[in-house]
């Protein structure tokens, strides 16, 4: 070995490392809020990010979507810095220090196939299609078929819900469960049998949404409350105020006026900012 | 200095076997650790014997895994009953009756058959079985058991019909040539003694085909239907292995939902071990 040998590798790690070092030393390292929770709300927060982003470079927004329930828990302990729910909290969650910001409203769209004939159905009859008290088609003015009733799993922040708009919370019956939004809106697009729910920023044209309670599901009717089967999109934080400068700098663009655009763009509703007070918690 | 190399690949081999070991070791009793209080807050025959699984219910979560269980051992069942015989047949004709290019070309086509993932083999399923299943049998929907066991019975077949395969080539041929000098037709002489000589092999790859269907889970989650209630040939199921994927993203932690979800995960296991203890011990009867 050469006696040089050393001293040349020395210098060019050190070299190495002072490129690495000015790679990100030019400006203030950005700081990261951490946003976990709801897979439903991937599309709203993608779009609402990017937006915030443009705005704010100095701030990094790290999303990732365990679920509502993981979300909240995560927020409750402390692992990151604001959840994202798909529902509204429950009492327990609320007296354990969270508390929700309604930043949008999501309809949950019921939906068939395109060949089906049947383009309305009243809460009631929904709720008895999917207790399994109507079982066929023929009885909601139909063809002669069998009704195959597609569901997303228990915990999901749509099944909830749908559910709870029906008055059916944990009563209904499903013929198949699916755990993504996509599964069930493609079983429903290749079953003429079918009929399913699914968060109407999913929707596509592979399948037919009906009218509910006499009202089409838009944004327009998700946000007048005109529709019966909507949801919250909430932020979630332990305590009302934010952890952090950057946290609340998302919180309040996401709350403020300026995000409603961006909220269209992915399929949901901005709230009424008037009653925003009365459906958060 | 060579005998020092020589001790160091001893070494060496031994600390991987360790390693190996100490894996499955460590995972066990962690599975076992972690499985366990919720099987004993539940109570065990609650847990294994209950027909309702509701882990969701604020009010009254029930966590009975018989529906599960019941459809765990019949898809496996189903898949072993269908796919050990063609299995064991394709490799009779592999190893005895094909012509070698022919078999050689099948060989390559098994081998590729067992590199699809299990979710091409569910995509299949979801888009092509399934409404076949429905029209053909005129369902609401073609989700079900019977079409859960389709797709496993396609997923084993490489795995016993490889091992098959490798235990039918093992066969002594003195005992073949000799069946052939006795008279005893080609035919005869498959069914009759290289059959039975290879069935230790056979076996094998029977559990171990079973062993995988059991453990089987996006294909499942894809055609099977997922929902709890207890199982029928033609109407949805949801599996074991499927359970636990299906919720694990949504159960609290440390909540009993997810310490029931980790008891699943050590029934599964259980059932695994015990299959190939079955094997074990009737390789030495």
């Amino acid at each position: 070995m050469q006696p040089g040998y050393h001293m040349k590798k020395l210098v060019s790690y050190s070299v190495l490392i002072l490129f690495l070092l000015t790679g990100c030393g030019g400006e203030p390292p950005p700081r990261v809020v951490e946003l976990d929770g709801s897979t439903a709300m991937s599309g709203v927060m993608a779009v609402l990010r990017e937006a915030f982003q443009e705005r704010r470079p100095d701030i990094r927004l790290n999303c990732s979507g365990s679920g509502t329930g993981a979300g909240i828990e995560g927020v409750l302990s402390g692992q990151c810095g604001i959840g994202l729910a798909s529902r509204e909290l429950t009492g327990e969650e609320t007296a354990r220090g969270a508390v929700g910001h309604v930043i949008a409203l999501d309809g949950i769209a019921v939906i068939v196939h395109p060949d089906n004939p049947v383009r309305e159905l009243s809460t009631e009859a929904l709720a008895d299609v999917f207790t399994g008290r109507i079982t066929r088609w023929t009885e909601l003015g139909g063809e002669d078929r069998p009704i195959a009733a597609y569901g997303r799993e228990a915990g999901s922040g749509t099944r909830s819900a749908f559910e709870a708009g029906l008055g059916a919370a944990d009563r209904c019956v499903y013929t198949c469960e699916y755990c993504s939004t996509g599964d069930v809106v493609g079983n429903v697009a290749n079953n003429p049998n079918g009929i399913g729910y699914a968060s109407l920023s999913a929707l596509d044209g592979s399948v037919q949404a009906l009218r509910v309670a006499g009202t089409d599901c838009t944004l327009e009717t998700v946000r007048q409350g005109g529709y019966p089967l909507r949801r919250p999109f909430l932020l979630v934080t332990c305590g009302d105020a934010p952890p952090g400068e950057a946290a609340g700098a998302f919180l309040q663009f996401a709350e403020s006026a300026a995000a409603a655009p961006y909220l269209a763009l992915a399929g949901a509703a901005a709230p009424e900012r008037e009653g925003s007070d009365e459906t958060a918690g | 200095m060579r005998r020092r190399g020589e001790r160091a690949a001893h070494c060496l081999l031994f600390l991987c076997a360790l390693a190996t070991v100490a894996l499955l070791l460590l995972i066990t009793a962690y599975l076992i650790a972690s499985g366990l209080p919720a099987i004993r807050e539940i109570g065990l025959k609650n847990f294994l014997l209950g027909t309702v699984w509701d882990s969701a219910s604020r009010e009254n979560p029930r966590f009975g895994i018989l529906p599960l269980l019941t459809a765990s051992v019949c898809g496996a069942a189903g898949a072993m009953a269908a796919g050990v015989p063609l299995g064991v047949l394709t490799a009779l004709f592999l190893t005895k009756a094909a012509p070698p290019g022919l078999a050689a070309a099948l060989r390559y086509l098994v081998r590729l058959m067992a590199g699809i993932p299990s979710v091409v083999c569910g995509l299949v399923g979801m888009t092509v079985l399934v409404p076949f299943l429905r029209e053909r049998l005129d369902l609401p929907a073609g989700d079900s058991l019977l079409a859960a066991v389709i797709v496993l019975t396609v997923m084993i077949l490489p795995t016993v019909t490889e091992l098959s395969e490798d235990a039918l080539a093992a066969t002594p041929p003195a005992c073949e040539e000799a069946s052939l000098a006795l008279g005893a037709t080609e035919t005869e002489t498959w069914f009759r003694v290289s059959l039975p000589a290879a069935r230790k092999g056979i076996a094998a790859a029977a559990v171990l085909g079973t062993g995988r269907a059991m453990g089987e889970t996006m294909a499942v989650l894809m055609v099977a239907g997922n929902v709890a209630g207890m199982p029928s040939p033609l109407r949805s199921v949801r599996f074991l292995t499927a359970g636990i994927a299906m919720e694990l993203g949504y159960a609290a932690a440390g909540s009993l939902r997810q310490r029931a979800l980790l008891s699943i995960a050590l029934v599964l296991f259980v059932l695994i071990l015990l299959m190939n203890i079955l094997l074990s011990w009737g390789k030495e009867r």
